[in-house]
């Protein structure tokens, strides 16, 4: 989508893909309480550690997107792989849909000690821009899945409603019989 | 707070090595170190220990709660997994041995790396098992060689320990290679639990305290045996004399052989009293040490009470109208 | 105001927790993370002890005066009653072998869900009040004193263990937190802290014989439901016996096989099965739970709830029982029943009426798990199998808790599937059988407002569903659980769309040829074959 110049900034981006992912990664799990942070680091089993594994796969394709041409299906998919697990512990919500930003902030990091860094003005801002744009769409995805959570409980207690009148309607046509009034708690 | 749960056992230890230090050196209480400590000590750990089996035995198992790792036996044609859903006390005994001698649950620590494309590759996290197992063996190995001070004659089985564990000694002179992987497993162990955070944050300072404790005995021991040594015939005779309760003080020792002996003190004393006990304890695991067999085999509960049921009666009393509304069979019309 | 909100930071993104040890109890009740007090009433009608209104998130809990004495009086009484406790509570050496191995911790990264720390929670207290050491030494032994907050740390976290003994089969010792979790809970209870999600289904049980309290008449209704539904798939009128005396076997099964979905599908499945082999059977009302929410409780409670099974077994002259799929009903029933209620010595050894097969492995208890039941069957050919009718299932089976660690149940299941299904794949190697993870809301924690916790416990199985899912396009998961069967599909909705649940019986229904069925057109479910789509359709 937007050109780079090829001693700016996207060039050293894709140079140091490599550390840049690894310390947003860091960054990322470093938002864990501090205690299990570094577990969460260790492991990389994706099945006895599905947090690393989770969030370590799917900060490389956005990454890549960023880079590229911004594909909104794949952003938000990838996005939404790691929400859902963020919008269900235990995160006040911009810091759980904050993860974008922290790319600044590793970009930022590592960039800073590379001798070829240039500062060319126009390219970082455009370079924010994309991760603005990203950070709200985790934003949305946040907010789909705390949506998601709350249509899920909505469904339960709907079913649970119908097996209540399931019920009512299996005892109903002899309601006239019952005078205890006990059927109310079905 | 959890970092300085292993500065507080630092403290204390050296702070337990300056009482002897002045015990011995400055005051010259060598009655008290050489003979009065260890008869209390030894006293402490074989009536603390005692006592603590004794208590947990004393509680009964109401229920029958093995932890089953493999197939039960139900039908002839399943093959039954007969150690990890063991069906005979044979089967129990096999389960407990692999677990007490080669601390098998460490084991099971499988570690999967997805691989492209898409292959799962197992892998098994061993460090843990590997440090606990190199530190347990080393550490049985050394009191076995160590019953040379107890027994005469010496057995010859402990001879042939001695002899195969100093085995490099061509390498390394007269350095046991137990003595070397004590101390490597040792240190591996501490220092696992400064520098993993999750295990820093579930250590207490007895965790650090035990650690150090064993690491100043085989410390002292190994330079008495390298630099400071001790005339051991004399420590020999001197073991010798408080078995037989007429104690002399140890002669040709010198102060690392107070150190070795003041630390086992502690430890021993301290055994009963603490997580130590885990090794009694784990042969009455009752997750561990019951078949799988609670189906065909009934299993009392001693302190098994009456409590109040919902009988059928009162069942039917409440619901019989209804039930015999939609035709339901009833006890009483 | 602004201004506030600016220091607040609306994006602090350097989030670190401060270092503090786990020894300073605090917990902060967050909406969707805990599960609502116990109703009075039901505590009431089961003569709990405290009963009264109060909420979690509310600073004064109400606790009754004594409340330390109690607790501290209950301790020493379960120490004398149950060697696990005592022990569990002295030798963990806290290697931290287990750390790692609890489905919430991986699910939510709290490092006090590690078990090991979930147990030194209720070990600190035992440290301070019942041992030398934790009395001389204090703290450097991990002692603490027994505070309103801690009592509010164990309700949390206490709450928030499914029971599911993972962390077991990782122990060098076998500390089973469990066990802990189980104690824990009991002392809990006796200042009058319970969650409803459990005391109510257990009241309910006492009175209507289950636990979803659907009374005598509203459950033959829902048999007569289920023979009609039977009959438009087969064109067979099958009958169900219910409370009748004289009959060779008792079948009991979780109620919510009988009004839960997709358990319902399952329950049509074993009266399928049962009518075509023409067994001599019967439910029974009264015993109309295999489920058995006291152990979610307490020993005692357990007992009394356990107790009708027994009971009614006598009372209508069976020769043995038999029971359906669900997991800690099957806890109870393989390693508690006979020693709560037992011994059953008025039954019979369990035989196959069908092929003759004798249950030696419930020679005691009397009572035989149906899928053992049916591997029998379909082993000595006595039944008539059709797997094509399944074929548009990809089948995954999901070892549940109870019936892995707890009884050794593996191969039964995955035998039955093999024969009833074309496609199966496992789930990787250490997410299975005795290392299988939990659907999160076991042991009572299944309740609506928990729903955010039973997520994060749900992850860790999830994530290896969604695994197979994107591997082999698996649509399917099985498992013999009742609580498997109600909590996965909202799990697996969240987590690995596209992905639905089912019980073995439910697939064994679908491809049993039954002796004069019309040809079917559609699945239990109701929905049409593929390749008869486009003249099948109602």
């Amino acid at each position: 989508m937007t050109p780079t110049s090829p001693k700016g900034l996207g060039p050293l981006l894709i140079q140091n893909r490599k550390p840049i992912l690894e310390r947003w990664l860091h960054l990322i799990l470093e938002t864990y309480p501090v205690d299990t942070a570094p577990l969460l680091k260790k492991e990389k089993d994706p099945f006895l550690n599905p947090v690393r594994s989770t969030i370590a796969r799917e900060i490389e394709i956005l990454f890549e997107e960023l880079l590229h041409d911004m594909n909104g299906e794949r952003l938000s998919t990838s996005l939404s792989s790691i929400l859902k697990i963020r919008s269900v512990q235990d995160f006040p919500p911009s810091e759980a849909a904050g993860i974008a930003l922290l790319l600044k902030k590793a970009v930022q990091e590592i960039l800073e000690t590379d001798p070829q860094k240039e500062t060319d003005y126009e390219e970082w801002a455009r370079f924010h821009v994309k991760v603005d744009a990203l950070a709200l769409r985790a934003f949305d995805i946040y907010m789909e899945c705390r949506e998601k959570i709350c249509e899920i409980k909505v469904n339960k207690a709907l079913a649970e409603k119908e097996m209540a009148f399931k019920m009512l309607e299996r005892v109903g046509f002899r309601k006239e019989k019952s005078h205890r009034g006990k059927d109310s708690d079905g | 707070m959890a970092n300085k749960n292993s500065l507080y056992s630092i403290v204390a230890v050296v702070f337990l090595l300056l009482i002897l230090l002045v015990g011995v050196q400055g005051l010259g209480w060598y009655l008290l170190f050489g003979v009065l400590i260890p008869y209390v000590a030894v006293v402490f750990f074989i009536v603390g220990f005692v006592y603590q089996v004794l208590r947990w035995a004393s509680s009964p198992v109401p229920f029958h709660i093995p932890t089953v790792c493999g197939q039960q036996k139900s039908l002839p044609w399943i093959k039954a997994d007969k150690m990890d859903s063991p069906q005979t006390t044979g089967g129990v005994v096999a389960r407990l041995a692999l677990d007490i001698l080669f601390f098998r649950p460490l084991l099971k620590n499988d570690r999967i790396e997805l691989q492209e494309p898409q292959k799962l590759l197992f892998k098994t996290s061993t460090y843990l098992w590997l440090g606990a197992l190199a530190f347990h063996w080393s550490c049985l190995i050394i009191l076995l060689r160590h019953s040379r001070f107890f027994l005469e004659p010496v057995p010859s089985v402990v001879l042939w320990l001695q002899w195969f564990d100093g085995i490099f000694q061509g390498l390394l002179p007269i350095l046991y290679a137990t003595d070397l992987i004590i101390l490597l497993a040792l240190s591996y162990l501490f220092i696992r639990r400064v520098v993993y955070p999750q295990i820093r944050y579930i250590s207490l300072p007895s965790d650090y305290f035990v650690p150090l404790l064993i690491l100043g005995i085989v410390v002292s021991g190994i330079l008495m045996r390298l630099v400071y040594r001790v005339d051991l015939m004399q420590v020999k005779a001197w073991v010798m004399s408080m078995l037989s309760f007429h104690p002399t003080l140890p002669k040709g020792v010198n102060l690392l052989f107070y150190i070795h002996l003041f630390f086992v003190c502690l430890l021993i004393a301290y055994f009963p009293l603490s997580k130590l006990m885990h090794m009694p304890g784990i042969f009455l695991s009752p997750t561990r040490n019951l078949r799988n067999v609670s189906r065909s085999e009934r299993h009392i509960n001693p302190w098994d009470r009456p409590v109040k049921v919902h009988t059928y009666q009162e069942y039917e009393d409440e619901f019989r109208e209804a039930m015999k509304e939609v035709g339901l069979p009833l006890e009483k019309d | 105001m602004t201004e506030e909100a600016l220091k607040g930071n609306a994006l602090k993104i350097d989030h670190t927790t401060p270092d503090r040890g786990w020894m300073d109890p605090a917990v902060e009740f967050r909406k969707g993370t805990y599960c609502y007090p116990a109703s009075v009433k039901h505590m009431n009608y089961l003569g709990l002890p405290n009963p009264r209104e109060w909420q979690p998130y509310d600073q004064d809990w109400k606790l009754p005066k004594n409340w330390k004495s109690i607790l501290l009086e209950g301790m020493k009484d379960r120490l004398k009653r149950y060697r696990s406790y005592k022990l569990f509570l002295d030798i963990c050496v806290r290697c931290g072998a287990c750390a790692d191995k609890c489905h919430f911790f991986i699910g939510s990264g709290d490092p006090k869900n590690m078990p090991v720390l979930r147990t030194e929670l209720l070990r600190s207290i035992y440290r301070r009040y019942f041992t030398l050491s934790g009395k001389i030494f204090g703290k450097l032994t991990g002692a603490r004193e027994l505070t309103e907050d801690v009592v509010k740390e164990w309700f949390y976290y206490f709450y928030q263990c499914t029971e599911c003994r993972r962390c077991s089969v990782f122990c060098p010792y076998g500390i089973d937190t469990c066990e802990m979790t189980m104690m824990a809970r009991e002392l809990l209870s006796l200042i009058g802290c319970n969650i409803n999600w459990i005391v109510e289904p257990a009241s309910n049980c006492f009175r209507t014989g289950n636990h979803l309290g659907v009374p005598p008449h509203a459950f033959k209704s829902t048999v007569d439901f289920a023979i009609d539904e039977i009959k438009e798939i087969t064109g067979i009128e099958i009958s169900v016996p219910i409370n009748r005396k004289g009959a060779e076997i008792l079948f009991i099964s979780p109620s919510a096989d009988y009004f839960g979905n997709p358990h319902w599908y399952t329950f049509l499945g074993y009266l399928m099965l049962f009518h075509e082999i023409g067994l001599d059977y019967t439910w029974s009302t009264y015993a109309s739970e295999g489920g058995n929410f006291g152990l979610f409780h307490s020993a005692d409670l357990a007992k009394r709830l356990n107790a009708k099974i027994y009971s009614e077994a006598k009372r209508l002259g069976v020769k043995w029982i038999l029971g359906g799929e669900c997991g800690h009903m099957w806890r109870v029933l393989h390693q508690y029943m006979d020693t709560l209620n037992g011994p059953a010595d008025f039954l019979m050894e369990p035989v196959s009426p069908v092929t003759g097969t004798h249950f030696e492995n419930a020679k005691s208890t009397k009572m035989v798990h149906i899928c053992e039941f049916t591997a029998d069957l379909i082993q000595n050919k006595k039944l008539r199998l059709d797997p094509s009718r399944n074929k548009k299932w990809k089948v995954t089976y999901h070892d549940s808790c109870n019936t892995s660690r707890g009884m050794g149940f593996f191969e039964e299941p995955r035998y039955i599937l093999k024969q009833v299904c074309q496609e199966f794949y496992e789930m990787p190697e250490n997410t299975i059988r005795e290392r299988t993870f939990c659907c999160g809301s076991g042991a009572g924690l299944g309740a609506d407002e928990n729903m955010e916790m039973r997520l994060r416990g749900g992850l860790p199985r999830a994530n290896a569903v969604r695994y197979v899912q994107q591997q082999y396009g698996v649509n399917l998961l099985t498992c013999i659980c009742a609580i498997d069967k109600a909590s996965f599909p909202p799990l697996l909705e969240y987590w690995a769309p596209g992905v639905e649940v089912a019980g073995i019986h439910e697939l064994v229904g679908n491809a049993l040829v039954m002796k004069g069925e019309k040809e079917r057109i559609a699945d239990l479910r109701g929905e049409p074959f593929e390749q008869k789509e486009e003249n099948g359709h109602v």
